[in-house]
């Protein structure tokens, strides 16, 4: 190839008079070889272009960056509130779903209640179908202080089998589950996480100490690592997943036994008689029933298992309908229970809109500029300036203006995810905040889509017929 | 004057992707825009819902007793005896919700025994003693409100179903079109429940949680005089005018001196109503100032992008537009010429994008509990966006009309 001429000057009908700074002929001298150098040329020039209409190129910067970084600020918070809680097991963790509220006359497919009977979760686990298993409601309990004076402190957590410690992967600091033993005696035996630890023991090793939980001693048994897990996906009554992390687990037996109110979703179908005990053995649902199933066939074998169930209480005369029963994994049930905040999601299509419609405004302005050019293309063209050169020149152009928009939609983005906590709750906005990933992604988005607006404008560009061009000039 | 429409359409074809660009951003600007704005004015909506309460003087305590359930009524009596006798305090009760408080306990009510459910969802349970009316300020519109004598504990797991019962209008209407609700009979929670009458009728009380939607049950509500044998209540206190601020902070140690025995949680344990409204409208607050900051920018951007591609096609068009003036046009007439031209093309796109609008409010009719998108919106997007073009145009037309005749002459 020969050398290229660079020739930024009044050239063409489209060159307003006076628009232009002083013709600057540049005639490169040395023979640019293939690669970096014409790279590095491309870029000078596209650059050089660039300073030459500094309100459409500010424009064009202003306009990706805007666009942008609404779509990366909704994004953040779509990101952090669709993610996988558990992504090592989210597929070998399901939830048990057995209708004992019979089908909806108005829509007789519909989904059974997210909640099942004490009892059912008594005859499941009894069964012991499933690798690991665990029955589960979110509790409230009181710590209580002997200090005179000292109010107790409220603390969240959940009644569960030991199962759920290997199940959902926690790690213990000091100590470690209790025994299935401890579940079947209903013993007085708590573990709780780190966070209590902290405030009641001051962070030492608190295995074999007692604790005062409503006037009732249980003894810890272990400390669990703080469980940062979210969405909740075992806790989704309670603040959609995104609630206060509970921080101490019971023996599910002891918790009924000392009749704990469940502190999430509950439901009854037929009135239960007065009394807790009443309200825990009538047909009210509460307790969430998780298992671990490690593949497919055991997860088949199991909800043929639950539809075997629910056929025998039908034919035992407690159920009137046929077997309606749900399994689902970890992301299904995310997804069922609809987690994502409706407001992420309108956030979402809008703002991709919003991205779009910008970019669609880019294209018009990148094809303005680009054939604003059309005689400086034909020059360069008559002088043996291939197709391909012309198209790398202003693609190089193109992604200077996304890398540019790229930088500002950083700033914006950095600003929206500040704005965040006007809109969703403290620890969702916490979740979406500016990181790393977001800023590679907010640049990349930036650059590719810039990249993608400027397809068309370069093509017409690469279009432009040199002998046309000289002869209108 | 006659508008050159032919000459325009076939200048048109010389520079198809310029027009087809601005139509298509303004095509889906009119989609985004009027979806935009209808949902902030659903929000807006919302939020101006009037709660029917005495919001200025209320304050809450989201109080949880450390005792066993045995104990939970003495308590809560002797808590609510106590802050009514604070200085400054006009009325306090305790009950298992308020408007705006977010959860609360619904319930089936039918008019027979046996008979279907009014409203799809259960209707809301507000507990309360005679107390309860006065202090949140609600307006008796007929019958009379609960007596000492009306009032009732309700056992654990127990049916909230009171013998006397006060209805909020909207719901009285909703069970007895005929508006004779008054002293009739409707059976609450369990089948076997006692008949419940209506003694009296409220004017508003906005429910404890914000329905979505267009309907009216975000107004109803069931009173009934029970105590609740439960661990957490909300203590309601109502200051005497000018009270509240230092009631505030006299409230929750005045509970503590009286019993540590309890549970307030911090933060939040303690707020004026003012704070629950805020809570409870955050989401919908910060959606329309975010989709209403979206809209703004979006209008901006279009019509930078037609000021920048206009300008650039008056500036391609300088040769032609001087040899129309050399040959006779007036400067109104270039003038007139690019206006046509602008709003020849944004009524393209606006005909796509309200088929746009239409599609996108369908798919958000799907997914959110939105209803179907007023006309009102898209006829004012339409004209707003029509005049938004002629006004981005005028610039670069200005100086279209001021090119000289001259100009023709000129081979640069």
């Amino acid at each position: 190839m020969s050398a290229d001429m660079g020739m930024p000057g009044p050239a063409g009908v489209q060159g307003r008079s006076g628009a232009w700074h002083s013709p600057c002929f540049a005639l490169i001298v040395s023979q640019p070889g293939e690669g970096t150098t014409m790279l590095a040329y491309y870029a000078q020039l596209g650059f050089r272009s660039l300073r030459r209409s500094p309100v459409l190129t500010a424009l064009m910067i202003v306009v990706i960056g805007v666009g942008v970084a609404a779509a990366m600020t909704c994004y953040s918070v779509f990101r952090a509130t669709s993610g996988d809680p558990i992504p090592q097991k989210s597929s070998q963790l399901f939830i048990a779903q057995i209708d004992n509220y019979g089908p909806d006359p108005d829509d007789p497919g519909a989904d059974p209640m997210p909640w099942i009977t004490w009892r059912d979760a008594l005859a499941l686990k009894h069964a012991h179908r499933a690798l690991r298993e665990t029955a589960l409601y979110p509790i409230g309990a009181s710590v209580v202080f002997d200090k005179p004076g000292q109010l107790a402190w409220p603390v969240r957590g959940y009644a569960v089998q030991t199962d759920i410690f290997p199940m959902f992967d926690m790690k213990f600091v000091y100590g470690g589950p209790w025994s299935v033993q401890d579940d079947e005696a209903e013993a007085p035996v708590v573990v709780i996480a780190e966070d209590l630890n902290d405030r009641v023991f001051g962070g030492a090793n608190s295995v074999g100490r007692e604790i005062n939980l409503d006037g009732k001693t249980f003894r810890v048994v272990g400390v669990t690592r703080r469980l940062e897990m979210r969405p909740r996906f075992f806790d989704l009554d309670a603040g959609n997943g995104f609630g206060d992390l509970g921080e101490m687990y019971m023996p599910f037996g002891r918790a009924i036994a000392d009749g704990r109110n469940p502190e999430g979703g509950n439901a009854c179908n037929k009135p239960s008689a007065p009394g807790w005990d009443n309200f825990v053995r009538s047909e009210c649902i509460f307790v969430s029933y998780w298992v671990e199933l490690p593949d497919a066939a055991s997860a088949a074998a199991y909800r043929q298992f639950l539809r075997d169930y629910s056929l025998e209480q039908n034919r035992a005369g407690r159920f009137h309908w046929d077997p309606n029963v749900r399994l689902r994994d970890v992301m299904s049930w995310l997804a069922y229970r609809r987690v994502v905040p409706p407001e992420a999601r309108m956030g979402l299509v809008i703002s991709v809109a919003f991205l779009g419609i910008c970019l669609v405004n880019v294209i018009g302005l990148l094809l303005a500029k680009f054939m604003r050019r059309a005689g400086e293309i034909g020059v360069r063209r008559a002088l043996g300036a291939s197709r391909r050169a012309i198209y790398a020149q202003f693609m190089l152009e193109a992604a200077t203006v996304g890398l540019a928009g790229g930088l500002l939609g950083i700033l914006l983005t950095g600003l929206g995810t500040l704005c965040l906590q006007l809109v969703f709750s403290p620890v969702v906005a916490k979740l979406a905040a500016m990181n790393l990933s977001l800023l590679g992604i907010t640049v990349l988005v930036a650059l590719a889509s810039t990249l993608l607006a400027a397809f068309y404008p370069v093509w017409r560009a690469s279009r432009v017929q040199p002998a046309w061009q000289l002869k209108a000039g | 004057m006659n508008m050159p429409i032919r000459p325009i359409l076939s200048a048109l074809r010389y520079h198809k992707a310029g027009a087809l660009l601005i139509a298509a951003q303004i095509a889906l600007t009119l989609a985004v825009i009027c979806n935009a704005a209808y949902v902030i004015h659903n929000r807006l909506d919302r939020m101006g819902r009037d709660t029917g309460i005495a919001e200025s003087d209320l304050m809450v305590v989201n109080n949880k007793w450390v005792a066993p359930p045995t104990e939970f009524v003495t308590r809560q009596v002797a808590d609510i005896a106590m802050l009514r006798a604070l200085p400054g305090v006009a009325d306090a009760v305790a009950t298992n919700t308020m408007p705006l408080a977010g959860s609360g306990w619904r319930s089936g009510v039918r008019l027979t025994p046996t008979g279907a459910n009014v409203g799809t969802r259960g209707i809301p349970i507000v507990f309360g003693d005679e107390h309860l009316l006065p202090t949140l300020g609600l307006k008796l519109i007929a019958g009379r409100n609960f007596q000492a004598s009306d009032v009732t504990t309700m056992v654990e797991n127990g049916t909230p179903d009171a013998a006397a019962i006060i209805l909020t209008r909207a719901f009285a209407d909703h069970a007895f079109p005929a508006g004779d609700a008054l002293g009739k009979q409707m059976y609450i929670g369990n089948l076997g429940a006692h008949p419940s009458t209506i003694i009296g009728i409220v004017e508003r009380m906005h429910a404890p949680s914000l329905d979505q939607g267009d309907d009216k049950t975000w107004q109803e509500s069931i009173i009934v005089p029970m105590r609740m044998t439960q661990r957490g209540m909300l203590l309601i206190v109502r200051a005497q005018p000018g009270q509240l601020p230092s009631l505030v902070k006299r409230v929750p140690e005045a509970l503590k001196t009286f019993s540590t025995q309890r549970v307030i949680p911090q933060p939040n344990g303690v707020l004026t109503f003012q704070q629950v409204r805020d809570r409870a409208y955050k989401a919908d607050r910060g959606l329309a100032w975010m989709l209403g900051g979206i809209s703004v920018v979006l209008l901006l951007v279009t019509a930078a992008g037609i000021v920048g591609l206009t300008s650039f096609w008056v500036g391609q068009r300088r040769r032609q537009i001087g040899i129309r003036r050399a040959l006779g046009a007036t400067r109104r007439d270039i003038l007139v010429y690019f206006l046509t031209e602008n709003s020849l093309i944004a009524m393209a796109g606006l005909i796509v994008g309200v088929v746009l609008a239409f599609a996108l409010n369908r798919w958000m009719m799907s997914e959110f509990e939105i209803s179907r998108l007023g006309l009102f919106y898209v006829v004012t997007a339409i004209l707003g966006l029509l005049c938004l073009g002629q006004l981005a145009v005028l610039g670069p037309a200005m100086r279209a009309s001021r090119v000289p005749p001259v100009e023709a002459t000129r081979t640069v």
